[in-house]
């Protein structure tokens, strides 16, 4: 499964940043939000894949039984995905003020605004 | 003695209360400080000098080997009593000197808390604390040398010193690190007792460059020395305390400290040697030159620390104890003649010795001080300095040095002679000459003169009772450097020798350069444009170099556009590791593999989302197929074994949804204003950053570089941690420290949105003015260049490809027409939004 | 947007939120044995609080949580500080976690602890976040 999750990886990875590419300040929105989730997926596969073995140990035992999934990746994954939210909000927010002070959507004419 | 550290930082908190109470007794009382702990340091040295060594251990971070362990040995206990002896003193003089200053409160805490950081410097064991205690010392010398902040003057010497000695202490930083990593230890206690040699390391040369960068900045060693007599902007107390008698010792206190474990080797003994004598003598030349007291003294104080890397290069028995002697009475007197030129400033009203003459009768204790001190200065009997002196030129004659070596030292020690007389003669005998009237001058008050009287008495009774003061003060610092026990005693009368010759030689020279000084120093205007071109000249091409490489990166990377930023952090990113990875490893594809059919529905969705989501043209679009990007990635978590993620994905893809609700349809609907062959180029960088990615998930998922320590947590987390989810343990336990500082994030970002939503600018205290930016009133964008639909861009595109007829009115409006309008349309506004507040 | 909200979105929001804000809790204690956890529950809490603000605004959704979303923030972040002191007090590395379970009535064991501390900052920090910026993103679309 590893290659196929890879090549997935990088078609997350293509699409987001060619969004954020884009001079459609909206856009970015949506090459962010790709981005993040194309990065969680890289930790995620680089990790290694296991099936059907989520990283819990069975009631009333000391260690899981058999091999389980790495544990260390799922647990940066999960605080990634809450920053991630965050960032997002803090993003859009930022976009959406931006954009009511100086009227436009397209990054080439905020670069205007810097001085 | 962490104690004694904290004492004294909790005496430069408390200064602000100590000075609203009495501003001014407020000195006086902070001496009692330094004062206590100069008794108490003094009480231990009976120890010290029967070999004893005392060691406060304390751990402060254990897992990166940092700790708090203080040890108290020789060399410490000189610098330590130099450090709160002196700084008594100083804290009384500068009470006495300020007086009436409206920044004097400010000034004793920044004093005060240099003393704490100093002290702490010469007594830490571990190598991160002392280089932590090292730039307190740079950055308090910065806020003291820029005390007087009005003068661009002194500003622009405080940011030389700060740029001069942080950037050695980088390079300290480095050699310490390199030191460390040699050695295997951060404490320097284990360091000299390892069986480890050192000098025989690989690394060797690349750490000793390193330590001797960071010492040899800090210590003012040619040819960085230019900033220590700029330093001089400072306030008199600080130039005595800092800039002659502690804090440009430390480079020496480090060499002296390293001396046993790096020393000995042809390269240490080369460098040192060369640039110590070199230093000298561009000291005592340049202070031959100058006119002003305090810039004579500040050169002589270069050429003071020259001596002492020098001798510390020659290494012998004698050199060590000649090296402990030096540095004692070097403070000594320089500490005296600083205080005394600031007297004679603070009455007479110049520093200049050319305005100055004739104070004798108005200030007879200040010229008695100077002669006494400038006598030592002078290397004359029975004083100190003269000890001192005899020691340097023996240790000289006895070792291994060149002739060269030999040369400059004694052109210097002619040279240091005449200043001494300059000093001392110059402003106090001949005609009365002062800027202020003969009535106006008058004794200093007692803080004033307490420091000068007590420090020139001390050169005076020391130089009578050499042998008491080697025996109990500088001896024990010198078996420190020297890493054994030394035989021998310190003599004022050495017999008939050669040195004394020397010395008599040197002081006839001497005298004879004063008498002829003011031809000298016009002779010596013909080197001015060598001087120019000196290393100083070398900073300041440095410093525009730095302004230069600033615009030139600006003007090509920073130009402003976002777009340009990432396409080159991208191109740039895939470059190097892209070239990395290829070159280094080989990717294995193991297609060994069958997927089940719903794992791949859920990829074909997860990449269907994605692509929907780049290619459709409206937002509701967009935000639907990033839905169904987030829940087939939650899928995936949950097939792949992480119901975790899968939860936690899921919940923040429905808040997402919410948010971008919320937000993203107060937008302007997308608009498509790139052209094709910039769409096709973005798509190839995209493409190849894919590409990249791809490759690197299947290189990482076959390496294995360090062994995972998930296994580590895996096991333990039943048995230690008691929980039986691993996941949650890690994010609450074993990396609790990270999870602290993401949720700290995450509050960040929403206070962030929230201060977004909440700040408005135009009723904001302050002014049109919004994170430094103006702003400006609603831009009009025209009508036409808005994009409202799917018809519009097609028949956008049909226009741009000629293929129909379009309207004469400009897409593109050209960059130089935008930035016009922008100034037309900013210098109109400006006033009307002055009018709106 | 914030107009009031159907008869039966009105009336589920009443229903649901206090049994997913009771869901979230359980989510939170159970999560170091079973999946959970503090970012977990702060996010279902969110889910239940965003309901209920679509259905009835924000100024009702303020009355209802009582405290101000910056002050969840605060003591979440709070409570993430103070887990770590109890170790330095026994001489152990800091963040070290300690443990002091509570045997409760009917054989149950209430597992008190330092990570239980931090978990419930985290929970409450999430939640917090999350609140403050649909509140206040709400807040300006009503004005």
């Amino acid at each position: 499964m590893e290659p196929i999750m890879a090549i997935v990886v990088g078609l997350l990875y293509a699409a987001a940043v060619y969004m954020m590419l884009r001079r459609s300040i909206v856009k970015l929105v949506i090459g962010l939000m790709l981005l993040s989730n194309a990065a969680n997926l890289l930790i995620f596969t680089s990790a290694g894949i296991t099936r059907g073995a989520p990283p819990l140990i069975p009631e009333g035992m000391l260690s899981p039984d058999g091999v389980v999934a790495d544990p260390l990746p799922q647990a940066l994954i999960l605080t990634a995905i809450v920053i991630a939210f965050g960032v997002l909000a803090f993003a859009v927010v930022l976009i959406h003020r931006a954009y009511n002070i100086i009227h436009t959507d397209n990054l080439d004419h905020m670069k205007d605004t810097d001085t | 003695m962490q104690l004694a550290v904290l004492v004294i930082f909790l005496a430069a908190i408390l200064t602000p209360w100590i000075y609203g109470q009495s501003k001014t007794r407020a000195a006086q009382v902070l001496a009692i400080v330094p004062a206590l702990l100069t008794l108490w340091f003094a009480s231990h040295i009976p120890a010290i000098a029967d070999g004893n060594i005392l060691i406060h251990e304390y751990h402060w971070i254990p897992g990166l080997d940092i700790s708090f362990t203080m040890v108290l040995d020789g060399l410490s206990l000189l610098f330590a009593l130099l450090i709160c002896g002196i700084g008594t003193f100083i804290v009384l003089y500068a009470g006495a000197y300020l007086k009436g200053h409206e920044n004097l409160g400010r000034f004793l805490v920044i004093l005060m808390s240099f003393m704490g950081s100093m002290l702490g410097l010469v007594l830490s064991d571990n190598l991160i604390t002392l280089f932590v205690f090292w730039e307190l010392t740079s950055i308090t010398s910065y806020l003291l040398i820029g005390f007087n902040h009005q003068s661009a003057e002194a500003r622009k010497a405080a940011l030389q010193g700060l740029i001069v000695t942080v950037g050695g202490g980088l390079a300290l930083l480095a050699g310490l690190v390199l030191l460390a990593s040699a050695s295997g230890s951060y404490s320097l206690q284990e360091i000299f007792n390892s069986n480890t040699m050192l000098t025989e390391h690989p690394l060797y040369v690349g750490m000793l460059i390193c330590l001797l960068l960071g010492a040899f900045t800090k210590s003012a060693q040619f040819p960085f020395h230019f900033w220590l007599p700029n330093a001089m902007a400072a306030p008199t107390p600080v130039s005595a305390y800092l800039h002659s008698a502690t804090m440009v010792k430390a480079g020496i206190y480090l060499l002296a400290r390293l001396q046993p474990e790096l020393g000995g080797t042809e390269l240490w003994m080369l460098v040192l040697t060369s640039f110590g004598a070199f230093t000298m003598f561009t000291g005592a030349f340049m202070a031959i030159r100058s006119t002003d007291l305090k810039k004579l003294l500040a050169y002589s104080t270069v050429m003071a620390l020259g001596t002492l890397t020098l001798l510390l290069g020659i290494g012998t028995e004698l050199a060590m104890i000649a090296f402990a002697a030096y540095l004692l009475a070097h403070s000594l007197y320089k500490g005296a003649l600083f205080m005394l030129a600031g007297i004679v400033d603070h009455e007479a009203g110049s520093r200049n010795v050319n305005e100055l003459g004739g104070l004798r009768k108005l200030l007879p204790v200040t010229a008695i001080c100077t002669a006494i001190a400038a006598l030592s200065l002078a290397g004359i009997p029975p004083l100190f300095g003269f000890v001192a002196k005899e020691l340097l030129l023996e240790s000289l004659i006895e070792g291994p040095t060149g002739y060269i070596v030999f040369a400059l030292v004694m052109a210097s020690a002619v040279l240091v002679v005449a200043v001494a007389a300059i000093v001392a003669i110059r402003p106090f005998y001949g005609a009365f000459q002062a800027p202020k009237d003969a009535g106006e001058i008058h004794e200093p008050p007692k803080g004033m003169l307490a420091g000068p009287i007590v420090l020139a008495g001390l050169s005076l009774i020391a130089g009578l009772l050499p042998f008491w003061v080697g025996d109990f003060i500088t001896f024990p610092a010198s078996e420190a450097v020297h890493g054994g026990r030394l035989d021998g005693y310190l003599a004022l009368w050495h017999g008939l020798n050669l040195p004394l010759l020397l010395s008599v030689i040197s002081i006839g020279l001497g005298i004879l350069v004063y008498r002829s000084w003011d031809g000298i120093r016009e002779r010596l205007q013909v080197l001015n444009p060598i001087i120019v071109r000196g290393p100083e000249s070398g900073y300041f091409r440095f410093m525009d170099g730095i302004v230069w490489l600033a615009e030139w990166q600006t003007r090509h990377l920073q130009n402003g556009s976002i777009r340009n930023y990432l396409r080159t952090i991208i191109l740039v990113f895939v470059a190097i590791t892209g070239y990395t990875l290829l070159v280094r490893y080989q990717i294995h594809w193991n297609w060994d593999i069958n997927p089940a059919f719903h794992e791949l529905v859920a990829v074909s969705i997860l990449v269907t989302g994605a692509a929907a989501a780049c290619l459709t043209h409206s937002r509701l679009g967009a935000v639907a197929a990033m839905g169904v990007v987030g829940f087939s990635i939650a899928f995936i978590f949950i097939l792949f074994s992480a119901p975790d993620l899968s939860i936690t994905q899921i919940l923040v893809e429905t808040l997402t949804v919410i948010l971008l609700v919320l937000v993203l349809f107060r937008l302007p609907s997308f608009s498509n204003i790139s052209t094709t062959s910039e769409r096709i180029r973005d798509a190839i960088v995209a493409l190849l950053t894919g590409l990249l990615m791809t490759l690197l998930v299947m290189i990482t998922i076959d390496i294995q570089l360090f062994a995972p320590i998930s296994d580590y947590m895996i096991e333990n987390s039943a048995p230690l941690a008691y929980g039986r989810n691993i996941v949650n343990v890690i994010l609450v336990d074993f990396r609790a420290l990270d999870t602290l500082g993401e949720i700290f994030v995450l509050a960040l970002a929403a206070m962030g949105v929230y201060a977004m939503i909440k700040f408005n600018p135009s009723t904001a205290p302050g002014s049109n003015h919004f994170a430094g930016t103006l702003i400006l009133p609603p831009k009009e964008v025209p009508e036409e260049d808005i994009v409202h639909s799917l018809e519009e861009i097609h028949q956008k595109m049909l226009e741009q490809q000629k293929i129909l007829e379009a309207e004469p009115a400009d897409q593109e409006v050209p960059e130089e027409h935008v930035e016009a309008e922008q100034e037309k349309r900013k210098g109109n506004d400006t006033p009307d939004s002055k009018e709106d507040r | 947007m914030m107009k009031p909200g159907t008869i039966i979105l009105y009336t589920a929001a009443r229903y649901i939120v206090p049994l997913q804000l009771l869901f979230s809790i359980f989510l939170l204690l159970r999560g170091h044995d079973e999946p959970g956890g503090g970012f977990i529950a702060g996010l279902v809490a969110s889910g239940a609080m965003a309901l209920y603000l679509f259905t009835f605004g924000a100024t009702v959704t303020r009355d209802l949580l009582r405290v101000d979303p910056r002050n969840l923030i605060g003591a979440g972040l709070f409570f993430g500080m103070i887990s770590i002191f109890p170790a330095l007090l026994n001489g152990e590395p800091f963040f070290t976690a300690q443990w002091w379970p509570i045997p409760l009535p009917g054989g149950g064991e209430l597992k008190l602890s330092t990570p239980l501390i931090f978990d419930i900052g985290v929970y409450l920090t999430v939640f917090g976040s999350v609140m403050l910026m649909l509140i206040a993103l709400t807040e300006t679309e009503e004005r």
